[in-house]
């Protein structure tokens, strides 16, 4: 049995600030990515959900709740939550009951309403809940955290806040010509380094906004995509989800200390390195395969990290690849083709699942206008709260 | 008006204040905060820890600063809102801790690799007094203070790995 599944079809609703419920757009991508598919909603006999926590409980089960608005079927159904990840942890609880042969069409579906501003906890007092202490203690935010990988980039590689208002120039660019990006405009170098800091070094405009969004990916086994007759569909090669390995010795949000070295030295891989790692091992392929990526630049510098962990080149070369135009569509090695998180905001649970839906249009020559040439291989890479993180390898 | 800390047992205060942390008594690992149920360790089933103080010095490891008010449950310090700097710190422990920088200390007094020590500082006032909190404070002397990077390239260290 192939260990392949298919992506027959992806969706998504246009990310922006529409005040509609998540509900609407996780039906819209939805049936976007059925009728990209050619598969009726009666044919799908497991739908997976990713939670969105901030749209009460309807949100906290959102498999159902998307299954109940498409109209229950009698689908097998499941919800996952992985912060940032919860995308990319859907769409493999998804693949593998393909895979075990449990369902053979599965609708993976996450959305999201997202508050602007900075990310906050739900209310409350908890004295026990690092996310909640972060903010009372030490008045860290998210962005805090990007600005710390930023500052390093600069003081460890010589990158300069010009490399990193060259990210978003770059993927502003890219998402030019990507009907779902929020933001369509051009930006140059002195937007970005005009904008206020917000934490020293990064501009606003270097760190991603929050959006309303949706996105849906159909997942088939390849059996039931060939008799459907579906010609050299885009396949699944790999999703890792893994976790860190003791001791995680970077500081990762929304943590205020690392593991310690004392008893154990630090692991051959940072946790970021890993996730790839474990997916180009599954696929059994490796950087030098790869044609396109996309990965979670929620701030220009990270993009330039991701590019590392990913393997793309040598830890510190990040910027050389970007000056060189290397990671530009029309480079060796375009590096987020939509837009990414600079053109769109994050919708967290939508979030992996738009990577793959960018991926996958991508793989088949559909990206009007953002087109990677000869694109066969992409990898996506993300990371959110509290050890979760992913990476998808599609192929065609 | 007293000043106490605005969590209790997770430093010591007076004139050298220490991060109080745990070591596991089966495999030795240091944890901050302290750990209290299950050893993080997997190789290790420990249940049992013993108080380490953490040391006083460390090295930056990065830094940064919040120029906007950031979201509660965070309590502001002062109204009108006043920007402050933030740097994890790596300790001989083999741990890094992030912390405020303190007061009137901004990005450009620390630079990746230079030394910090622990202080204590008050964090907000409420209705029992000042709110004290650990920060770190550069050990450099003002002349050794990073220059001013602006948008002129950084000077990479050597050897420097994520």
């Amino acid at each position: 049995m192939s260990g392949d599944v298919a992506v027959a079809g992806v969706g998504m609703h246009p990310w922006g600030k529409w005040g509609h419920s998540f509900v609407r757009y996780g039906v819209a991508a939805a049936r976007a990515a059925l009728e990209d598919a050619g598969v009726a909603w009666a044919d799908v006999d497991l739908v997976v959900g990713g939670e969105t926590v901030r749209n009460g409980y309807a949100g906290y089960v959102a498999g159902s709740t998307f299954a109940q608005a498409l109209g229950w079927n009698g689908a097998r159904v499941a919800t996952s939550y992985a912060a940032c990840a919860t995308g990319a942890q859907a769409l493999d609880t998804a693949r593998s009951r393909i895979l075990a042969g449990q369902c053979e069409v599965a609708l993976v579906v996450g959305a999201d309403t997202t508050p602007k501003g900075f990310l906050a906890p739900n209310a409350g007092e908890r004295w026990d809940d690092p996310d909640w202490l972060r903010f009372r203690l030490i008045g860290m935010t998210n962005p805090g955290y990007f600005a710390l990988y930023a500052r390093r980039r600069m003081d460890l590689y010589g990158a300069t806040q010009e490399d990193f208002a060259a990210v978003k120039v770059k993927n502003a660019r890219h998402g030019l010509n990507n009907p779902y990006a929020r933001y369509r405009k051009e930006v140059t170098a002195e937007d970005v380094l005009n904008s206020a800091i917000v934490s020293d070094p990064l501009h606003l405009l270097d760190i991603c906004a929050t959006s309303d969004g949706g996105a849906a990916v159909v997942l088939t086994s390849t059996d039931y995509a060939r008799r459907r007759g579906l010609a050299e569909p885009v396949r699944v090669r790999a999703i890792s989800t893994v976790t860190p390995t003791f001791p995680q010795t970077v500081l990762d949000m929304p943590l205020f200390s690392t593991d310690s070295t004392a008893a154990v030295p630090a692991p051959e891989r940072t946790f970021k390195e890993s996730l790839a790692d474990a997916a180009y091992e599954e696929a059994g392929l490796g950087p030098e395969d790869v044609d396109v990526a996309e990965v979670y630049d929620l701030s220009t510098a990270l993009e330039l990290d991701w590019i590392e962990d990913i393997g793309l080149c040598k830890r510190g070369e990040a910027e050389a690849l970007l000056r060189a135009g290397e990671t530009t569509i029309g480079g060796r090695i375009p590096v987020n083709p939509s837009g990414g998180l600079a053109c769109f905001g994050e919708a967290v649970p939508a979030q992996a699942l738009a990577q793959v839906c960018e991926l996958t249009w991508q793989l088949r020559g559909q990206a009007d206008g953002r087109q990677v040439e000869g694109a066969r291989v992409g990898i996506t890479a993300n990371q959110g709260l509290f050890g979760h993180g992913s990476s998808v390898i599609l192929s065609r | 008006m007293t000043a106490t800390p605005a969590i209790e047992g997770w430093f010591t205060t007076g004139p050298e204040p220490v991060l109080l942390g745990s070591r596991c008594l089966a495999c030795g690992n240091v944890s901050f905060p302290r750990e209290q149920e299950f050893c993080c360790n997997p190789a290790c089933r420990g249940e049992d820890f013993e108080g380490v103080q953490l040391s006083r010095r460390g090295r930056v490891w990065s830094c940064t600063d919040a120029q906007y008010q950031p979201p509660p449950p965070y309590v502001p310090a002062t109204d009108p809102y006043e920007p402050f700097a933030l740097a994890a710190v790596e300790l001989p422990e083999g741990i890094v801790v992030l912390g405020q920088l303190a007061a009137g200390f901004g990005v450009r007094d620390v630079s990746v690799g230079s030394e910090v020590e622990l202080v204590v500082e008050r964090l907000y006032t409420d209705e029992t007094g000042d709110r004290t909190v650990w920060k770190w404070r550069p050990s450099a002397s003002s002349e050794e203070r990073t220059s001013d990077r602006g948008r002129s390239q950084a000077q990479p260290l050597i050897g420097g790995e994520q």
